[in-house]
């Protein structure tokens, strides 16, 4: 069953196509892979998706609702949740606090809450640094906050971008672990990643973009096997 | 970790460090006690003028601290409070008390209408647009003849003292415990307010608003609820001090120079703690109380060099205001393990 499908999605800034003619669906409960090289589009997809940019064609599908025009925060409560690329912690709030304005998304009691926040916190395996203020967080450790916040929201659909980037590699087992742990959850996610074996290991489906548009749409195995997603990768070697 | 999660369970929900409760109930009674020693009606003055700008200042830290919208327009909406109470007053006879009241829910309404179409605007042009609501108060009501135009309102003086006419003409102190009591409430109220959803989702909007999108807040409407929470802070004192100096005129009670203070106070004790603006209000307000009696009546001029120069101060040695010299520890909740 769809949880969200994406149909004729196009923007263009400047007369450049930073996405074109996208359309795609996710399954409830998988795992869906975005790769990509840089520039292929795929955090405008996103930013599309949840309302942050608005689209020139197409439309989004979300649970049987048209979110193709809402703002960021009727999508979020429609059960969209999402993390940055860029990190966008509340830097001078303790975790706890950036957890608990997630939280605030279904809850209104501050101890409900607070409570709430702490079992989610718990789940991440930060529960020890929960009045540290984000801003002396490390970088995986902030990454771990985001996926925090965002299931604080009880999202039916979370977002991931580039959740393994930027971190040093003994962190990276760890979150791959904390996804897995979260699909078994019951949260459908959708995941940008540059690392290309995490995404073969962790995706039930990947979508592949390049310069705006789709390349290819599967099973692990076969994209690993597509021409176009070897090229866009690799670079075409023009024959003289 | 199963019993690490439950241990923070128990922790309690806000800073319960036993010695800042003590110090603050301390200085509570001591503030209700201070009228009880005698003391001269300049010194009683001064708490007032302290009172009165410790509110004002909370009420421009609530939007600018709390949810990061800069005023400069905040002296509007004293005056409104000071001309609802006392044009119902002097025209019809009402209590002050219900004045401040009327003043209240003005000033709300015009928070929330100015609000709408404003906040929409991005930091510097907000700022920019209350600058000239501020004043545009100021030259509609110097022209406006049903509330005395540019002379403005005398409130008649009532034979005798009175607590429903909220005038008193043999002593200061009836005064002093109208400004006390609001002072208390409103810290009180902000205290609440900063420890609930509607804090928590303000403080959210302040530090990344397209974070706190992604969490379900609706940016605009939680930048409206908290200019209207900040102009329903401003208009009582507005009421009060009007009943305090028992007249009303447009240059004073629509004064740039309020919009002004409320910010370099709250800017030097420290934006965005519930302190910061009471640290700020008791040190600039005695400064200006002493300069207008040993500089006369050009004294106005030699605080405001004052003021300039610990403002240059502060933003280069403290940014985040005098209050960041506190320990730590007594600011943030304890760190229990």
């Amino acid at each position: 069953m769809n949880i969200l499908s994406v149909e004729g999605l196009g923007i263009s800034f400047g007369g450049i196509h930073a996405n074109r003619d996208i359309s795609f669906n996710i399954d409830q409960g998988e795992i869906l892979g975005i790769i990509g090289p840089n520039g292929a589009g795929k955090s405008t997809l996103f930013d599309l998706i949840t309302g942050y940019t608005r689209a020139d064609t197409g439309k989004v599908i979300f649970d049987g609702n048209n979110i193709t025009r809402l703002r960021p925060d009727k999508i979020s409560n429609l059960g969209i949740g999402r993390t940055f690329q860029k990190l966008k912690p509340f830097a001078d709030l303790t975790l706890l606090e950036n957890v608990m304005i997630g939280a605030f998304a279904r809850e209104n009691d501050i101890k409900t809450a607070r409570d709430k926040a702490l079992e989610i916190i718990d789940f991440v395996d930060l529960i020890e640094k929960r009045h540290h203020f984000a801003r002396e967080l490390s970088t995986g450790q902030r990454k771990r906050l985001e996926l925090a916040r965002a299931m604080a929201t009880e999202p039916k659909l979370l977002l991931m971008d580039e959740v393994t980037g930027g971190v040093d590699q003994k962190t990276i087992p760890g979150l791959v672990e904390l996804i897995q742990k979260m699909k078994a959850s019951g949260v459908t996610i959708a995941t940008i990643e540059h690392n290309i074996n995490i995404i073969m290991e962790i995706s039930d489906n990947i979508l592949a973009l390049d310069q705006g548009q789709k390349i290819a749409y599967g099973k692990p195995k076969d994209i690993q096997l597509n021409e176009q997603v070897i090229d866009a990768y690799l670079g075409r070697v023009d024959v003289a | 970790m199963e019993s690490l999660l439950n241990h923070a369970r128990q922790e309690p929900l806000w800073n319960t460090n036993k010695r800042v409760i003590a110090v603050l109930a301390a200085a509570s009674l001591a503030l209700i006690v201070f009228p009880l020693f005698g003391p001269s009606p300049f010194y009683l003055h001064l708490m007032i003028m302290i009172f009165m700008y410790a509110v004002m200042s909370q009420s421009w830290n609530v939007i600018a601290g709390l949810s990061g919208q800069i005023s400069l327009g905040h002296g509007a909406f004293f005056g409104i409070g000071a001309y609802s109470s006392s044009v119902l007053y002097v025209h019809y006879g009402i209590t002050p008390w219900l004045g401040i009241l009327v003043g209240i829910v003005l000033a709300a309404m015009i928070a929330i209408s100015i609000g709408i179409p404003m906040l929409r605007l991005s930091g510097h042009y907000f700022a920019i647009a209350t600058l000239l609501i501020g004043i545009s108060f100021q030259v509609v009501f110097q022209r406006w003849e049903m509330v005395g135009a540019a002379s403005g309102l005398w409130i008649p003086l009532t034979e005798e003292s009175s607590w429903l006419a909220l005038q008193f003409h043999d002593s200061k102190t009836p005064y002093y415990y109208l400004f006390l009591g609001f002072f208390i409430v409103t810290y009180l109220l902000v205290w609440r307010l900063s420890n609930s959803k509607i804090g928590f989702r303000l403080r959210a909007v302040r530090d990344d608003y397209q974070a706190a999108s992604s969490l379900g807040i609706d940016i605009s409407k939680y930048k409206i609820i908290a200019y209207a929470i900040s102009a329903i802070i401003m208009a009582p004192m507005g009421s009060l001090f009007a009943q305090y100096i028992l007249i009303v005129d447009p240059d004073r009670m629509f004064s740039l120079e309020i919009s002004i203070m409320v910010l370099l106070m709250t800017v030097l004790g420290g934006i965005g703690n519930i302190w910061g603006p009471l640290i700020g209000v008791a040190i600039l307000i005695p400064v200006s109380e002493y300069t207008r009696i040993y500089f006369g009546g050009t004294g106005g001029a030699v605080d405001l060099i004052f003021y300039g120069l610990i403002l240059m101060l502060i933003c280069i040695f403290r940014p985040a205001g005098l209050i960041s010299l506190l320990p730590k520890h007594l600011l943030e909740r304890e760190k229990q393990r």
